[in-house]
């Protein structure tokens, strides 16, 4: 299985049919489902001639893992594509050996991710930069670690992937274990909160965060509650009436924007006065625009992860920079760890490594200034020294206050 | 809902928020109003939520639910062509509109007005409880004394009889939806001014709750279903002030088993059965 | 008129496959089963799936999607009763293999049929309080314990919440046959596995199916008061479909969950169950062959389209109605029950004029 599958033709095509759209040129549904017809003959063909041929390609193949589409893709998809793109359209633009990105459009699905992570091992993808969330990393970089394919996650922050003894997995950014504590500590000592509400999404990664901020938080905590957003239905009351009787002077939520969004609002709504703390999935504008600027005004935000856009830093305001002009919109959440890993990638093959496994050779002994910090993995894969960051609502704009351990 | 589980019934409703949603926005509506023109503007997105809602009932009635009925086709049949309406029309909306929830404006100050107890009695709390009362009363009435209610009933009773009474059961079959429409589209506007946001797939859940509140007061009956929404949500506050909320939709379903296994046609079913057999 | 032509398309077809000699049918089953071995080549591959590993779909979603909706006919098609929340058994099987197979240790070859006991219990369970309602009022009830299963799961520590159990053991390896050698990489042991367990499943259903239940359960279907005024201890014959189809369910369950590795409550969605109805119902209840298409288009062609990415589920809802329209029936409807469909009362009630009553 020597062949080229995804031909850059067709990648091409889907290519310039995702930028469109990003671009706001809105076509008709009809009309794109005909060319995705006539695309997915000509794919569909094209492959299997491009296979038979047996060219391994002259372009490395580097993948990325994570939503396309669905619910999540903005954040755990998008945002870490076109950072990863960027860095590699930087790199083919002097480079002799020219590298192709190669989509796994997961869905954030974990039921999808084993035959996805099978087929990057048959594509012969030299690395893979993700997978985006935690529960398809579990189900995906087993078989990446046997495929021995170097994946690099940019955001997946469970905090027990890196006990697996897995050698081919990386991340770019600290874990929830650490960023659980640093809400904790900033909700207890900067707030001087005595008394907490932790709310959580009931999902992997928002009960994960919740539970973390929960036992190092220990008594203060006097109001628990998990609602899945699916079953709510957008209706947060019973969370917001068990809110404002526990009388609480600050409330965690361990979720997605998408929901955080619609709770911050209502909270604010029945009358709550307490500062509002969340986590890395609450991370975007579009928590500010789905509470309204008046609601999340002053709402905190922790990440692992540099927003690039907030930072003064010169080397991140350059990449901003770039970045808008790559893909036409601001840098997102974990844009800047994806362009960092997939410029770790670039690093190795820049050294004359081509094979995953010489790529995962490279990565242990990696060292270089990246956007977000200094990339350097340690044996279990985790970067080192990676910071968490706090982000408050300013003006309706994310705005970054710095290191949390430098703010307590 | 009285023979069948409309599975787009969701995306009725779904349809009906955006249709609020847009309505507000063509208004120019950023901020909270008050007097005619607040009465005005809500009149204004109701119509426009009936309307929307309303005629996208008649259309899945149309497209999804009358060829089959014509064939002849199983119920399952019926169930599985509604399932795939639903899916298009979340999917039509979630490309259109992305797949992010949507803010409403404020078109209505949330105004406190007095307590009871912990609880805080809201402006737009009061105004949804007092629509909803209405709009039931108005279909309660409806249903009971105009020659259409007569029709629909006649027909849940026994179609075939009916038809030979007379009944023009294409017409009512279609009204039927319009009239599930028209409330689905009321029950949107609600839900826009209560919650202030809307997204593609706003109604699937909201849909199951539905379905679960009929079977509950017992299917077919319009009191039945007002009875079977107030207990599921009496249930579901009650479970999670009690059990945390991850538990209430658990709970809401293990009351509606034992409720069906004393009484198999709901609580208010009774008399139904009763009229049928 | 469309609905009479049917039959007729299909009558020819069924009509020389009863003239077929006993050996006759025996060499097709034979050449089908030698077909079914040798689909995971990679030439079928580079034409059914470019775009995603055929090796690993064949296993999931497809084979394992074809058991679950050959489970679910059994309670839909067979029986006649309508089940919404078929996922519950899938997930049961699929944390009873994680749950056993990381805390005691037990091996797959004796989780299997535990996992099977266990569903079927978990079918009686349900359905011996239940199975006294019809109609809509079932389907609301197993809807409901589908989402009790999984909401339990989230939230109940000891099943891993939302995080879910991994390091889920596979299978023990079988000699030194590179096809039944359970590894992480080669998802082709795991497609065999699934196939003997369909073809196992295929013959006892069937068997069933020319039995007494199976006549029985055509009774229940067709007029379920008129079987019990004939004797037919309806409320046992339905529990018996329900738990058959949950044993059903339970191996999949297994199968699935000792690939993967890492399960969580989201593999077990409401969505799941409608998707195996939808399989169910377009393929054709009540026919084996049907169910099976049906289950291998809807878990193969949203792999197929990859390319179309966000119009995916656009297509398929559309596709559902359109399909429903013309094949009410399925796309290879059971020809006895088409002979019911065209009488006009079937069990499940004919739509007739019954729609009218919908608000």
């Amino acid at each position: 299985m020597a062949g080229v599958l995804v031909d850059p033709y067709c990648l091409a095509v889907i290519e310039a049919r995702r930028s469109a759209r990003m671009n706001g040129t809105r076509l008709r549904v009809v009309a794109v489902a005909a060319v995705m017809a006539t695309v997915v003959a000509a794919c569909g063909g094209g492959s299997s001639k491009s296979s038979s041929s047996g060219s391994s390609g002259s372009a490395i193949k580097i993948g990325f893992f994570g939503a396309l589409t669905g619910s999540n893709s903005p954040q755990l998809g998008i945002n870490i594509r076109n950072g990863e793109k960027l860095a590699m359209d930087q790199y083919n633009k002097t480079a002799k050996t020219k590298v192709t990105l190669v989509p796994y459009d997961s869905q954030g699905d974990p039921a999808q991710a084993p035959q996805l992570a099978q087929k990057a091992i048959s594509d012969k993808v030299v690395a893979v930069i993700g997978p985006a969330f935690s529960g398809e990393s579990k189900a995906a970089d087993p078989i990446f670690e046997q495929g021995q394919i170097p994946n690099l996650s940019a955001s997946a922050t469970n905090a027990k992937l890196q006990l697996n003894g897995w050698k081919y997995f990386h991340r770019l950014l600290a874990n929830d274990d650490k960023q659980g504590p640093a809400d904790a500590d900033y909700i207890s000592k900067k707030l001087a909160a005595k008394k907490v509400a932790v709310i959580d999404d009931a999902s992997e990664y928002g009960k994960g965060l919740g539970d973390v901020v929960r036992s190092k938080l220990g008594s203060a905590v006097t109001v628990n509650d998990s609602v899945d957003p699916k079953a709510a239905a957008g209706n947060y009351s019973s969370t917001v009436n068990k809110v404002n009787a526990g009388k609480v002077d600050a409330v965690f939520y361990g979720g997605y924007y998408q929901d955080a969004g619609p709770l911050l609002k209502q909270l604010r709504d029945g009358q709550f006065k307490g500062a509002f703390v969340s986590g890395d999935g609450s991370l975007d504008q579009k928590l500010i625009d789905e509470a309204g600027t008046t609601a999340a005004e002053g709402a905190y935000i922790t990440c692992a992860c540099l927003l690039a856009g907030a930072s003064s830093d010169p080397a991140a305001q350059q990449f901003t920079k770039d970045y808008k002009a790559s893909s036409g919109a601001d840098p997102g959440t974990y844009s800047a760890e994806a362009y960092d890993g997939t410029n770790a990638v670039l690093k190795a093959i820049a050294a004359g490594n081509t094979t995953a496994q010489t790529i995962n050779q490279f990565l242990t002994t990696v060292d270089f200034k990246g956007i977000t910090k200094e990339i350097k993995f340690d044996p279990q894969g985790e970067v080192q020294g990676g910071a968490i960051y706090m982000y408050q609502v300013k003006d309706g704009k994310l705005a970054l206050l710095g290191d949390v351990n430098t703010l307590i | 809902m009285l023979k069948l589980i409309n599975f787009a019934h969701s995306e009725i409703f779904m349809i009906g928020t955006f249709a609020a949603l847009f309505t507000m926005h063509g208004l120019g509506i950023d901020h909270a109003i008050g007097g005619f023109a607040l009465v005005g503007a809500l009149l204004l997105c109701a119509l426009a939520a009936a309307a929307a809602s309303g005629g996208a009932a008649v259309v899945l009635e149309r497209v999804a639910y009358r060829p089959l009925r014509k064939r002849g086709a199983s119920r399952l049949a019926a169930l599985i062509s509604a399932i795939g309406a639903s899916f298009f029309l979340q999917e039509v909306f979630a490309l259109r509109y992305g797949r992010d929830t949507l803010s409403f404006p404020r078109i209505l100050s949330k105004t406190v007005l007095f307590h009871i107890g912990d609880g805080a009695v809201r402006t737009d709390k009061v105004l949804v409880v007092v629509a909803a009362l209405v709009m039931m009363f108005v279909l309660d009435r409806f249903v009971a004394a105009t020659r259409l209610g007569r029709g629909i009933r006649a027909t849940a009773q026994d179609p075939e009889t009916a038809v030979l009474m007379g009944v023009n059961i294409d017409r009512v079959v279609m009204l039927t939806f319009l009239l599930g429409g028209i409330m689905a589209g009321g029950g949107a506007l609600m839900y826009g001014v209560l919650l202030e946001q809307t997204r593609f797939d706003v109604g699937f859940v909201l849909g199951i709750k539905a379905f679960t509140a009929a079977v509950l007061g017992g299917i077919g009956n319009l009191r039945g279903a007002l009875v079977g929404g107030f207990a599921l949500g009496l249930i579901e506050a009650y479970g999670s002030s009690v059990w945390g909320t991850q538990w209430k939709d658990v709970i809401a379903f293990v009351v509606l088993v034992v409720v069906l296994m004393f009484r198999p046609t709901g609580i208010l079913g009774e008399a139904l059965e009763r009229a049928r057999a | 008129m469309n609905r009479l032509q049917i039959p007729d398309v299909r009558g020819s077809l069924s009509r020389s496959w009863e003239r077929l000699p006993r050996w006759g049918r025996f060499a097709v089953y034979v050449l089908l089963l030698v077909g079914a071995v040798l689909l995971p080549a990679d030439s079928i591959g580079r034409i059914m799936a470019p775009e995603s590993d055929w090796k690993s779909i064949l296993f999931f979603p497809i084979g394992v999607y074809v058991l679950l909706a050959v489970g679910l006919n059994i309670v839909v098609g067979e029986a006649g009763l309508l089940d919404l929340g078929y996922v519950a058994f899938f997930a049961i099987g699929g944390y009873a293999m994680a749950l056993l197979g990381t805390e005691q240790g037990w091996s797959f070859w004796v989780i299997l049929p535990t996992a099977i006991a266990m569903a079927a219990v978990a079918g009686v369970i349900l359905g011996a309080p239940t199975l006294r309602l019809r109609g809509d009022y079932l389907a609301i009830v197993t809807l409901g314990f589908g989402e009790i299963i999984r909401i339990t799961a989230n939230n109940s520590n000891w099943m891993g919440g939302p995080r879910g159990i991994a390091g889920i053991p596979h299978p023990p390896n079988v000699g030194h046959v590179s096809q039944l050698q359970y590894g992480v990489i080669d998802p082709k042991p795991y497609y065999y596995l699934v196939l003997a367990l369909l073809v196992i499943v295929i013959v006892v259903v069937q068997r069933l199916k020319h039995s007494r239940v199976g006549r029985a359960w055509m009774a229940i279907r067709e007029d379920e008061d008129a079987a019990e005024l004939m004797g037919v201890p309806t409320f046992k014959f339905k529990l018996w479909a329900f738990a058959i189809g949950a044993s059903i369910g339970g191996a999949g369950g297994v199968m699935f969950a000792s690939k993967v590795i890492a399960i969580t409550p989201s593999n077990f969605p409401f969505i799941l169950s409608v998707l195996i109805l939808a399989a169910v119902v377009m393929g054709g209840s009540g026919n084996i062959a049907g169910v099976i298409l049906g289950a291998f288009l809807v878990a193969w062609l949203p792999e197929r389209f990859r390319g179309f990415a966000d119009y995916r589920v656009l297509v398929f809802g559309g596709a559902l109605v359109v399909l429903m329209i013309f094949r009410p029936q399925g796309l290879l409807p059971s020809r006895q029950r088409a002979e019911e469909m065209t009488e006009g009362q079937g069990g499940m009630g004919s739509m007739g004029a019954e729609t009218a009553a919908e608000t």
